[in-house]
């Protein structure tokens, strides 16, 4: 019997009838057709399917819409929106690190989550932090390089602001 | 990979799942982070007529220090066992467990609780209970009971619980200054289930081994607890010839089953190789 959930995604709060079966990955794609959520493997390996839940990096595929009543969602498209992951993005073209792009939104919040975490990661924690991402295409080189990139450049962008506000 | 339909029903408190469960005559499953039972239902390995979903039960949650117990309540996170300061300082073998435990996204969800119960053989957070001395606060119909960890574990995905029973809390003996600590394990890849897993947590002042608590994982149905290895370190000074000791000694803990990827010689091998190192990392650090 379908059951009704109020939950935020991308800043708006919704409510809507759902079956308690329905993963919230076919909830945001089906329902809502926010199809930048993409389902891949639908058991919790691939990663394709991330999305921010309450702020935190989640499996949309490892949850029922039900689950999510209450919570707030983010999806790749509401972080490109609100330009959250506009350097992100732009690191991710330039360093050519997507061909097919079916795994970069789940990498994209992958790499949102471990920055929020940790603000200078080595190699090998950005590495770690994939290490539930699949992607087939790059071999993962390109996307280690970008997200250092970002990294960096969030860093110096923090600095020039404290140096900025700093009484002259 | 869909899951089959079922109803759902949150309740909020542990009383109403326990109601729940039984209205449902025993054909449902309850729900926490999900991280195990949601692919499960996907595949169709399980399909409950009912989904009772105790993730909003206050009674579940906290981390607490109270007489030299550290309770954690079941829906506990993986990542909480990765920051939280009581657990850093009272139960560190599961901080040092917590980033061997599948990927990040999964830790967020995953919970304590939901780990121990399920009880699979390869999970790093069953053992660690072993190794600590863990006490298992269980609720069901006939009221509540703490079980050790020791007698919680039973066999395959088995355990103490009875259908219908919900596990409500870890219960914790606290860590302090003098335990010892070490955690690793050998994985085919940062995430995947390990072939060989092992927690040690010991005291050993002026280097002579006081006590000593040795637990592995994916060593046979259940995590096991190794102690002729511990028997070869106390007492003594935890130097090369007594680590050499415990390695062989574990011939007489481990009896791992041949499987087509990792026989059991190749396994009982990598533990020997693991507790030489975790044993090395400790008596470094004395």
């Amino acid at each position: 019997m379908p059951v009704a959930i109020t939950l935020t995604v991308n800043g708006e709060t919704l409510t809507r009838l759902v079956e308690p079966r329905e993963t919230l990955a076919d909830f945001l794609r089906r329902d809502l057709e926010l199809t930048g959520t993409h389902t891949g493997c639908e058991m919790g390996v691939c990663g394709a399917c991330l999305v921010m839940l309450d702020g935190l990096p989640a499996h949309a595929c490892l949850m029922f819409a039900v689950q999510a009543d209450g919570a707030r969602v983010e999806t790749v498209e509401g972080l490109t929106e609100n330009a959250a992951l506009a350097d992100l993005q732009r690191a991710f073209h330039e360093r050519n690190a997507l061909q097919c792009g079916f795994c970069t939104p789940g990498m994209l919040i992958a790499a949102q989550g471990l920055l929020a975490r940790k603000a200078m990661p080595s190699r090998e924690e950005i590495r770690d932090a994939l290490s539930g991402n699949y992607c087939r295409c790059t071999g993962y080189e390109a996307i280690i390089d970008a997200i250092e990139t970002v990294a960096q450049g969030r860093a110096a962008g923090e600095a020039a602001l404290r140096f900025a506000e700093e009484p002259a | 990979m869909k899951a089959r339909a079922f109803d759902y029903v949150r309740p909020a408190t542990v009383a109403e799942a326990l109601a729940a469960f039984a209205e449902a005559g025993g054909d449902a499953s309850y729900i926490a982070g999900g991280q195990s039972l949601v692919p499960a239902l996907a595949l169709r390995l399980q399909a409950p007529e009912r989904l009772i979903d105790i993730a909003h039960i206050p009674d579940l949650r906290g981390i607490d220090l109270r007489e030299g117990w550290l309770r954690l309540g079941a829906l506990t996170r993986h990542a909480e066992a990765h920051d939280h300061p009581l657990i850093a300082a009272h139960a560190p073998l599961l901080a040092l467990a917590a980033p061997h435990v599948a990927h990040p996204a999964i830790r967020n969800r995953g919970t304590l609780g939901g780990s121990v119960a399920l009880a699979d053989p390869a999970s790093e957070f069953p053992a660690m209970m072993l190794a600590m001395e863990a006490q298992m606060e269980i609720a069901g119909p006939q009221g509540t009971r703490r079980v050790p960890a020791n007698a919680f574990f039973q066999d395959l995905y088995q355990t103490a619980l009875e259908p219908g029973e919900l596990l409500v809390a870890l219960h914790i003996p606290a860590a302090g200054p003098q335990h010892r600590c070490a955690f690793d394990e050998f994985a085919r890849r940062r995430g995947d289930y390990a072939l060989v897993g092992c927690g040690v947590m010991l005291t050993a002042p002026a280097r002579e081994v006081e006590s000593a608590r040795i637990a592995f994982f994916s060593v046979g149905p259940t995590p096991v607890r190794a102690q002729a290895a511990e028997a070869a370190l106390i007492g003594r000074r935890l130097d090369s010839e007594v680590i050499r000791l415990a390695q062989a000694a574990l011939s007489q803990d481990l009896d791992p089953p041949d499987d087509e990827q990792v026989p059991a010689a190749m396994r009982l091998h990598l533990a020997r190789v693991l507790i030489g190192r975790l044993l090395g990392r400790i008596a470094e650090g004395l």
